[in-house]
């Protein structure tokens, strides 16, 4: 039983540095993916390369003043960015990070809790997020900010719709909503029984799921809560110090999770080509695998940057639009179609 | 109406195809587009370690030349201030006292000189315009204050100090040198 325990808080803890570790070179990659596409060099003076630039700006963010404003409701107001840092955190839970190691002839599966509903879990969580940004925005007190997180908030449950539809139909090939077993799904090696990721069944599924992630993160193209030309800086006008900190962090950890969440279900999860032919041993499968995952939760936060450096932002109404008259219904098309293809091919 | 450049371009407004309404093929070319400026030669200069070259002909701030003595050029004759377009330059004439012929090259002297940096445009019109070769302006840049009142520049900053003269060749290219030669003011010598 302690054995149990003490490896469940190793994998929490280190799940948990990892997560904020990504979350910190997030904002250093980001700045140097901005830089680089504007032809600039980005942060390059703390440390080689810039690399100790998230220390300097955490640094800097623990020492800049702390204001909450006198009108504002103070609980709700420390409340907002407390509640959007824990469900960022929380969708970690899920995510099958690993295989399982061996060690002792006993098998360490490297995710934190098998849920059987582990996708309707981080949509649960991600849904509860909304109300980070939305008491945030609602306890400052500020117009900018109230108009932020109404925006946010109808943007978040616009986009949740069509993800969940996108999901339904990968949830029907898959018939089932653990993450691990999903993952689980797309390994093999040709030797033993080989499997296709599920971006090959889904293409238009993933389609939706990327766009719809790219809204429920607050990114570029859908970054409406917090356009900063319109609304100052929208949900966050108000906040200062760490608070702030910890939303922007929020944002960053939600590219992390969505993008694992992204890799485990249409690209494979820890699986990587020929896993099994190559005649590795077990727990070197599982690491590279995890190494695997990562490179692919990599190139997703890249590709999210990389788009925020090239599309505009969308005016609210052509938003809503895409949303409810274009992925809603491409959705259910995608919903349909996949279920008709699977009765004919039964 | 007809085109003078020939490079205008007629606007059709058509209606777009199931392809351009996608987006998605737009999407892809404005991915690619940013995707080669990743990779392009940064044009970032790391300035103070490595300081960008001026140009041959940069104007930066004025000099007021000495002579080969070491006395003043600068007879206070105002021909910049009258020629200058921002109306920078003021000056106070006096006159040389008996002593004084080792500090000024003529009876006539600046006592004042002034030029506001806020107001010069470094446009060089004082230089061409000065019959005495008193003033050039020099490859160095104006640095910044903390006060408008820090930017008038007098005597004390302009005239180069006398042991160390300002190099005001870089900018008298032979170009330059030929049209001095032809100047009307043949007195300079």
């Amino acid at each position: 039983m302690t054995d149990y325990l003490v490896y469940k808080l190793i994998l929490v803890a280190a799940i948990f540095g990892v997560t904020l570790l990504i979350a910190m070179y997030s904002t250093y990659l980001e700045r140097k993916v901005a830089a680089f596409i504007q032809d600039r060099v980005g942060p390059d003076r703390a440390g080689p390369f810039g690399i100790l630039q998230p220390l300097a700006d955490g640094v800097k963010f623990f020492m800049k003043e702390e204001i909450i404003p006198n009108v504002s409701n103070k609980l709700l107001f420390i409340l907002g960015p407390c509640i959007a840092m824990v469900t960022a955190l929380m969708a970690g839970v899920v995510i099958p990070w690993g295989g399982s190691l061996i060690i002792n002839g006993q098998a360490y599966s490297l995710q934190i809790t098998d849920i059987n509903i582990g996708i309707l879990y981080i949509f649960a969580v991600v849904s509860i997020g909304v109300y980070g940004i939305m008491i945030g925005g609602w306890a400052s007190n500020n117009k900018f900010s109230l108009l932020g997180a109404i925006r946010a908030s109808a943007q978040m449950i616009s986009y949740e719709l069509a993800m969940g539809l996108s999901i339904i139909a990968l949830i029907m090939i898959t018939g089932t909503l653990s993450l691990k077993d999903i993952a689980a799904m797309q390994g093999g090696g040709v030797g033993s029984e080989w499997h296709l990721w599920h971006i090959v069944y889904q293409p238009v599924g993933f389609l939706i799921f990327i766009i719809c992630a790219f809204a429920e993160c607050n990114r570029m193209p859908f970054d409406l809560p917090e356009t900063e030309t319109e609304l100052v800086g929208g949900y966050h006008t108000e906040y200062s110090s760490m608070k702030l900190g910890f939303y922007l962090f929020a944002e960053y950890i939600n590219m992390f999770t969505s993008s694992a969440v992204m890799s485990t279900l249409y690209f494979g999860g820890y699986n990587f080509p020929f896993m099994n032919d190559l005649g590795l041993s077990p727990n070197a499968i599982t690491i590279i695998g995890t190494i695997g995952l990562f490179i692919k939760i990599f190139l997703f936060i890249f590709f999210f940057m990389w788009i925020r450096w090239t599309l505009p932002r969308f005016r609210y109404d052509q938003l809503m639009n895409l949303g409810w008259k274009a992925l809603i219904p491409l959705a259910i098309v995608n919903l349909a179609v996949t279920g008709v293809v699977m009765v004919l091919l039964d | 109406m007809e085109s003078l450049s020939g490079r205008s371009k007629v606007v059709v407004k058509k209606e777009m195809t199931l392809a351009e309404r996608l987006y998605l093929p737009a999407i892809i070319g404005g991915a690619m587009i940013t995707l080669r400026h990743l990779f392009k030669r940064k044009s970032t200069v790391k300035y103070p370690e490595k300081k960008r070259e001026f140009s041959a002909v940069w104007r930066g701030q004025h000099v007021l030349k000495r002579d080969e003595q070491g006395r003043e050029r600068c007879t206070a004759c105002g021909l910049c201030a009258v020629s200058c377009p921002a109306e920078a330059i003021t000056m106070t004439a006096a006159e040389r006292k008996k002593g004084e012929e080792r500090l000024y090259r003529e009876e006539r002297y600046a006592a004042k000189y002034e030029i506001n940096m806020l107001r010069c445009i470094f446009c060089g019109l004082c230089e061409e315009a000065c019959p005495k070769e008193a003033i050039f302006l020099t490859d160095r840049l104006v640095p910044t204050e903390f006060e408008r009142q820090d930017f008038i520049y007098g005597k004390d900053k302009l005239v180069e100090p006398v042991d160390e003269p300002i190099d005001v060749t870089k900018r008298q290219t032979a170009a330059v040198l030929e049209f001095k030669k032809n100047k009307r003011f043949a007195h300079n010598k």
